[in-house]
């Protein structure tokens, strides 16, 4: 019974009936802050899916994911409210930032492994928010920037409106699935995968080391300067606290959750604990108090994250029910299971 | 094929492997051994580029492959296994395998963006080189279970399959062997020779002797990182030098 | 000239906070291999925990120190025990998002106790020494006083005791140790114990001229990281020297570049440093 629930839901088909409810949704929303709520968790899920390119495919911890979010939506916000650029124009800008500046950072950080990388970003992170918190002559400081310009319509719609916007920030969450989707199946994607395994290893597979990671950082860059111009073009009204390195332990915990290096936990981890905190209310100034447990819990009894395990379970039981069938298209959906520090203490 | 001349590497002050020179032919199976510590690894190191060494050329098949970067080096087709692989525990055998014809491959960014031509062959072809490696090394049955449920023994020859798939000219085999039975050894021997009747060299490091002695085609004993005698099977029993400095001494010998 | 006398204090102050904080960081990762992002959160624990001593139970300064060196040495041993020694084994991923939940947790356990607003803890040692126009307060004496007394206690037992000698053979081989019998848990937990002492002494020494809040511990850890990549991860020296390195950048830079950037001075260093030393800056060869 189980097992028939959980085919159908990995089923390739499955995922249009998802995309369909996602259309619908605003139609049985209760209100619109659920709108709202929604648009926001799926912007957040856009970073999540970045972050799961660097972190989860590629295996490089990089805690300075909040900083280009925030990057990305200061460079729309600030084009678009002090230097009159339309929001397009400033979108297009604000991804083009996240990319040239994941580019540079990533040249000097990615020769660093490991614990090094993890701690350089750490650092990358503090100095973005130091940054936009002092650096009033062009950030505004700790005021913030505000009279931020919202997505133009072309006359068509209007995104100022909650329900259009949605539909904006689902269609191009879906782009960014897409997208992921095909890395994930495709040689490039494996590549990142095997540089997860071990840079040596990789290294004996006549692996550019530092091309491919440095191309795995800018498209993680990317997503979060996607992920933070919409945000600024959501709220309309950003400060440094944007920036703060809370919430690239937010994005750390929802890619947990829902399953690091897989396609689907980035957006189940996110939608989960976002409405989870919101139906929780009274929890949200102290919701560290349950997400710091939760997640020592998950690394050490659940590494999988829900959709890594439901896979996992999946295929187990396939195989023991002798129905070994390979899906067609076999998406490599990994997860950190592999013994890395036992070779580590080996070598 | 592969000449190493006056080849060395110091790591601070300490000569990790100090003016060896050797020649590994073409279609042979070379064994690399030595007491823990000699620089075996290291050696290994330096032939795949990993290490820089200080001195010394590496040549293969007549080029200079000295100051290459390891992935070229791979390109070239020296291909290595280690100790301890580590592969995606949750996904198949077949699609760990896949990564390993990646050199061999062109297709970036924009091939995927577009879903190109090119990258749907390349794929193809990947998908077919990884069954032929696991058809090489007799598991072509496990292609579809995970890594985390196959056994010790199967994992070596996955890892063996991997480097397979990069199709190399030469393989470099760290203690193959280690952490498997007997006969699971006996069918890892088995494997070398059927990789060097394809074509194949093979140089590997090892510790357990009677493998060695009985399926080498020459020997290198290394020995605080120097060379200290060279030769075949029947050579390096016999040889004074090596029986003082490591088979007469050294416990690891007996393992 | 006195300024300059002034700022030489002042590097010295905080050289001796930063050093203390990484020599325990620095400690753990020897040991451990892991970069214990929680370290900040012990640190802010301690100061939590003094001036709950202090103010709520009205212990004198020395028994509060005392008393919340104990408490953060039981929650680092805790954290040892219940989410690190789990993990030995894991990838090296889990350990670092691990150490992550024990800080947000602790944060907000704090938080919730106390606010989020700034504290004040009050030293008794208010005085300010006069050395012909030299001024030094009392309490940055204690601190450069009590660090270095720290560093030579933690040196002497390391080098004079058994379980000391243990832990260092451990920083220099875990799989050497484990050969010669060393009882790898005990060693393990007696580390985090002394992290979470000295990052309690630290927070108590340095808070009656700070503020006390529930993040106070983010930026110190962060620099505590810088230091140790420049002094060499797991070396003990190194975690003193780069302190002062740091401490001094911070003091001149503050004074004369520009307060408000006093903070990214360690950063920036950290960023310049390994983008032409990745390696860090006293270590040789691969790490």
């Amino acid at each position: 019974m189980m097992f028939k629930l959980a085919a159908l839901l990995t089923r390739p088909a499955t995922k249009y009936v998802f995309i369909l409810l996602a259309l619908l949704f605003p139609l049985f929303a209760a209100n619109e802050y659920q709108v709202y709520v929604m648009s926001l968790a799926f912007v957040w899920a856009i970073a999540v899916y970045g972050l799961n390119i660097i972190t989860g495919y590629c295996g490089q911890l990089n805690l300075a994911h909040g900083g280009f979010f925030a990057i990305g939506a200061y460079t729309l916000g600030l084009l678009t409210s002090d230097y009159g650029w339309s929001f397009w124009p400033a979108f297009v800008a604000a991804l083009l930032m996240t990319a040239v500046l994941g580019f540079i950072t990533g040249v000097i950080s990615l020769r660093l492994k490991e614990h090094y990388f993890a701690i350089f970003t750490l650092c990358v992170g503090f100095i973005i928010y130091m940054l936009l918190d002092k650096w009033e002559e062009l950030t505004h400081g700790a005021i913030g920037v505000r009279d931020i310009a919202a997505p133009y319509g072309f006359g068509v719609v209007d995104f100022t409106d909650s329900v259009p916007f949605y539909y904006l920030v689902l269609a191009f969450l879906i782009f960014s699935i897409w997208f992921i989707s095909r890395l994930s199946k495709s040689l490039l994607g494996r590549t990142f995968i095997a540089i997860r395994n071990g840079d040596e290893l990789a290294q004996s597979l006549g692996i550019n080391l530092m091309r491919n990671k440095v191309l795995a950082f800018v498209l993680s860059t990317t997503y979060a300067g996607l992920a933070g111009a919409l945000y600024a073009g959501m709220v309309r009204f950003i400060g440094p606290e944007d920036a703060n390195i809370l919430h690239t332990f937010n994005l750390i915990t929802y890619l947990l959750v829902g399953g690091i290096g897989t396609l689907f936990g980035p957006l189940v981890g996110t939608l989960s604990i976002v409405w989870l905190t919101q139906s929780l209310q009274f929890l949200e100034t102290y919701k560290m108090i349950l997400f710091g447990p939760l997640l020592v819990l998950l690394v050490i009894f659940f590494p999988n994250g829900l959709v890594g395990s439901l896979l996992l379970w999946m295929r187990r039981k396939a195989e023991s029910m002798g129905v070994a069938k390979a899906p067609k298209a076999s998406r490599v959906e990994t997860s950190n299971s592999a013994t890395g520090k036992e070779a580590e203490n080996n070598a | 094929m592969l000449k190493v001349e006056n080849l060395t590497k110091m790591f601070g002050g300490l000569a990790a492997v100090n003016d060896v020179s050797v020649h590994f032919e073409a279609n042979k199976i070379n064994a690399i051994i030595g007491p823990n510590g000699a620089g075996k690894s290291t050696f290994f190191n330096l032939i795949a580029g990993m290490h820089k060494p200080t001195s010394g050329r590496i040549i293969l098949d007549g080029e200079d492959i000295t100051p290459l970067r390891c992935d070229y080096i791979a390109q070239r087709g020296i291909g290595r296994t280690f100790q301890t692989t580590n592969l995606f525990e949750t996904a198949t055998v077949l699609d760990n395998l896949i990564v390993g014809h990646r050199l061999r491959t062109q297709s970036g960014l924009w091939d995927v963006l577009i879903n190109s031509k090119r990258l749907q062959a390349e794929e193809k072809e990947c998908r077919v080189k990884a069954r032929e490696a696991l058809d090489f090394v007799g598991l072509s049955h496990v292609e579809n279970r995970l890594i985390a449920d196959i056994t010790q023994e199967e994992r070596k020859r996955v890892a063996f399959a991997l480097a397979l798939a990069t199709q190399p000219k030469l393989l470099l085999l760290d203690e193959p062997a280690a952490g498997v039975n007997p006969e699971e050894t006996v069918g890892l021997a088995d494997l070398m020779h059927k990789m060097v009747a394809n074509g194949l060299t093979v140089c590997l490091i090892e510790h357990k002797m009677d493998m060695i002695m009985g399926m080498a085609d020459k020997i290198m004993v290394l020995d605080h990182g120097e060379k200290i005698a060279e030769g075949t099977p029947q050579e390096i029993r016999e040889n004074p030098v090596v029986i003082e400095a490591y088979l007469g001494s050294d416990e690891d010998a007996a393992a | 000239m006195n300024l300059f006398f002034q700022q030489i204090i002042n590097g010295m102050t905080l050289g001796s906070i930063y050093g203390l904080v990484a020599l325990g960081l620095t400690l753990v990762y020897g040991i451990l291999h892991i970069p214990n992002f929680a370290h900040g959160a012990l640190y802010m624990v301690g100061a939590f925990m003094t001036y709950f001593l202090m103010v709520d139970i009205g212990a004198h300064y020395w028994v509060a120190m005392a008393g919340s060196a104990i408490i953060v040495a039981i929650v680092a041993v805790l954290s040892e025990r219940l989410v690190f020694h789990p993990l030995r084994n894991s990838p090296p991923i889990h350990d670092k998002i691990a150490a992550i939940g024990i800080l947000l947790f602790l944060e907000a356990l704090v938080q919730m106790i106390w606010g989020a607003d700034f504290r004040r803890i009050s030293s008794p040692y208010t005085g300010i020494l006069n050395f012909d126009g030299l001024i030094i307060p009392e309490q940055r004496l204690l601190i450069i006083v009590g660090a270095f007394v720290l560093v030579a206690a933690l040196q002497l037992f390391l080098r004079k005791t058994m379980t000391g000698a243990t832990i260092i053979a451990m920083a220099q081989n875990r799989d050497g140790a484990f050969l010669v019998g060393i009882d790898a848990n005990r060693v393990a937990m007696m580390t985090f114990a002394i992290s979470g002492i000295l990052a309690a002494f630290a927070a108590t020494l340095y808070a009656p001229i700070n503020l006390v809040y529930p993040a106070m511990g983010h930026v110190v850890i962060m620099k505590a990281f810088v230091i140790i990549i420049l002094g060499g991860m797991g070396s003990i020296p190194g975690a003193i020297v780069g302190g002062m390195i740091i401490g001094f950048a911070e003091a001149f830079g503050g004074f004369y570049i520009s307060t408000s950037y006093k903070d990214i001075i360690a950063f920036g260093l950290l960023v310049v440093i390994l983008s032409i030393r990745p390696q860090g800056l006293f270590t040789k060869g691969a790490h």
